[in-house]
């Protein structure tokens, strides 16, 4: 890391004879360079203001019922953010519970396990699953997934494990829903959180594999005692990353997730989440009230997204520091 | 002995089996792609403009042009300001600045789009009382900022420092050193970054929704409302029309098309021009 004597941070320069544009060309570059860098944070401070302010007419009039009503009756100018916000977080929860194993399994096998002709071509297909847009998973949502939900996926868990009893498996099945979006959320967030487990496997010296190798460990057990607990806060910073993708996927969830501003237990009910709200009701908001009630979501969203990434990128940042 | 040899055995299936399930959708999707797609790629596709609701026939030849633009303006809007943030980064790595913007920049990375979305349209939709490209297309542009700053400073720091202090000793200006000698040398990457940064933007539809909105004519005006690929799939997918509903899986294989063929160029870009490259 310092193997650069830091040569650009004299502002004197070097002192050979120096030729061309001289003096004024290097306090130009720099003025240039240093605003583009500022522009940076300058642009995510003025998106959160900008975001805020327009939202705030829609905090004040409905004070904490704004997040706590579940009553969102734009007709009537009543905003309660409940149903969107419990939407965002069972959705991105359902996503989270289906991904994590599958993608934690996939890098370690990918890390640790495939052949080596293997390793290239699989690692190149899950993140082509990065690649797909979310409409297209949106699409595929409603005209493949969907339908295999009632069809299937929904009986199986109701008849076949007998788990309609239970308040998540109740009532009717439609195939747009929380479950549903769930479920496309998971098959898009896989990649993210697969990619960054792989990378922070990889990070785990090799002096640690062969020792617990030469103890006599399994293969397993060297992944379970040896490779994981040193990658673990930067596996978790890959989930909580994926958590923050999930939170915000926008479209993907809108064409799946039903559009219903309500909150129930079951996981089949259809519903909406904060950025699908948007989504949905922002071009046709003529209302003054209704559009800050949906600046006020997309602050909310905001807020939370910074949250989640901060944390992340944090887990992420401590694996790198204590590998070098 | 025995009991950790099956755990072994059965734990290492198991990650077998994760990766496998992993690549299930990939198959699942795509196949249903081509399957129901295939067959509505024809001339009429690319080259006629959407019929009104409910007819037959008509193309997206306004929609993958209005794209093709959209993508234009934020690769104007957005590459310099990312390449300059990129530059500034790799030359102060170790300074405070340089720390709370890489910071800042993943964050910024990690924004949802639809949050983009409201903002450009706060911004550029509102005051002027109309929807354009224009916004649409800056939307997308700072989308692209953070990436295209993080690969760029990524590729500028694989350049030898030994270069640097060659070019210093012949007496070039920092300037020029950074611009001429520097920077010219990790080209290649900065592209490849500029191309993944435009790859990752080609599939957006959240931030078109309320700042491009969608035109159902031809319209290559940047002030004026324009179509794009993702948001006419929107519109088409979550139509009741059949017909519109076939044009919607075949839109979907040109948008992942668009989007492979970008990422393709990047890894072109990315490949070393003169032999072995040096890491």
């Amino acid at each position: 890391m310092e193997d650069a004597p830091s040569i650009e941070g004299n502002p004197e320069g070097p002192t050979a004879p120096q030729m061309g544009g001289g003096a004024l060309g290097d306090r130009v570059y720099r003025w240039v360079t240093t605003l583009c860098a500022l522009l940076v944070p300058a642009l995510l401070i003025y998106i959160g203001i900008t975001v805020f302010v327009a939202g705030w007419p829609a905090f004040q009039k409905a004070g904490t019922s704004f997040f706590t009503s579940s009553r969102w009756d734009p007709v009537n100018g009543i905003f309660g953010a409940a149903p969107a916000i419990y939407g965002t977080l069972v959705s991105s929860a359902i996503a989270l519970v289906i991904a994590t194993p599958l993608a934690v399994g996939a890098a370690v096998f990918l890390a640790e396990l495939a052949p080596r002709w293997l390793r290239q071509p699989v690692s190149f297909l899950i993140d082509l699953l990065a690649a797909i847009p979310s409409v297209v998973y949106g699409l595929w949502g409603i005209f493949v997934l969907a339908p295999l939900m009632r069809s299937m996926v929904a009986p199986f868990l109701k008849h076949t494990l007998h788990l309609g009893d239970l308040p998540f498996f109740s009532g009717p099945v439609y195939g747009p829903g929380m479950l549903t979006a769930g479920v496309i959320l998971a098959i898009m967030i896989l990649p993210y959180i697969s990619a960054v487990t792989r990378e922070v496997l990889m990070a785990v010296p090799r002096s640690q594999r062969e020792a617990a190798l030469a103890l006599g460990a399994t293969r397993w057990e060297m992944i379970r005692d040896a490779v994981i607990p040193g990658a673990r806060s930067g596996i978790v910073g890959g989930i909580v990353l994926g958590l923050g993708r999930a939170l915000g996927e926008t479209m993907a969830v809108t064409m799946v997730i039903g559009n219903t501003p309500k909150i129930s237990a079951s996981l089949f009910s259809t519903g909406y989440t904060m950025a699908s709200i948007i989504a949905n009701e922002f071009n046709e908001a003529v209302s003054a009230d209704h559009q800050a009630a949906l600046m006020a979501v997309g602050a909310s969203l905001l807020v939370i997204a910074l949250i989640v990434n901060v944390i992340a990128r944090w887990l992420v940042a401590r694996v790198g520091a204590s590998a070098s | 002995m025995m009991r950790r040899k099956i755990a072994n055995v059965v734990m290492l299936a198991l990650m077998w089996l994760a990766a496998a399930i992993v690549l299930l959708p990939l198959f699942a999707i795509l196949a249903r792609l081509v399957m129901q797609g295939w067959s509505s790629l024809n001339l009429d596709f690319f080259t006629k403009e959407p019929l009104s609701p409910g007819s037959t026939g008509g193309g997206m030849a306004n929609s993958i042009v209005g794209s093709l633009i959209l993508l234009f303006i934020a690769s104007l809007s957005g590459l310099p300001v990312g390449i300059g943030a990129g530059i500034y980064l790799a030359e102060h790595r170790t300074a405070p600045v340089a720390k709370l913007v890489r910071f800042l920049a993943d964050v910024l990375n990690g924004l949802p789009s639809i949050v983009i979305g409201i903002f450009a349209w706060e911004m550029l939709v509102k005051p002027v009382h109309h929807f354009s490209a224009l916004s649409g297309g800056i939307a997308l542009g700072v989308m692209m900022i953070p990436l295209t700053a993080r690969t760029t400073e990524e590729m500028i720091r694989t350049v030898p420092t030994s270069l640097r202090e060659a070019a210093l000793a012949l007496g070039y200006t920092n300037w020029r050193t950074s611009l001429a000698i520097v920077a010219r040398t990790a080209l290649p990457g900065i592209v490849t970054g500029a191309l993944v940064a435009l790859a990752r933007v080609a599939g957006e539809t959240a931030p078109l929704l309320f700042t491009a909105l969608g035109n159902n004519f031809w319209s290559v005006s940047p002030t004026q409302p324009i179509d794009a690929l993702p948001l006419r799939l929107f519109l088409y997918a979550t139509s009741p029309y059949d017909d519109w509903n076939r044009q919607a899986w075949a839109a979907s294989i040109v948008l992942i098309a668009l989007v492979l063929l970008i990422s393709i160029a990047a890894r072109i870009a990315a490949r070393p021009r003169f032999g072995k490259a040096v890491d």
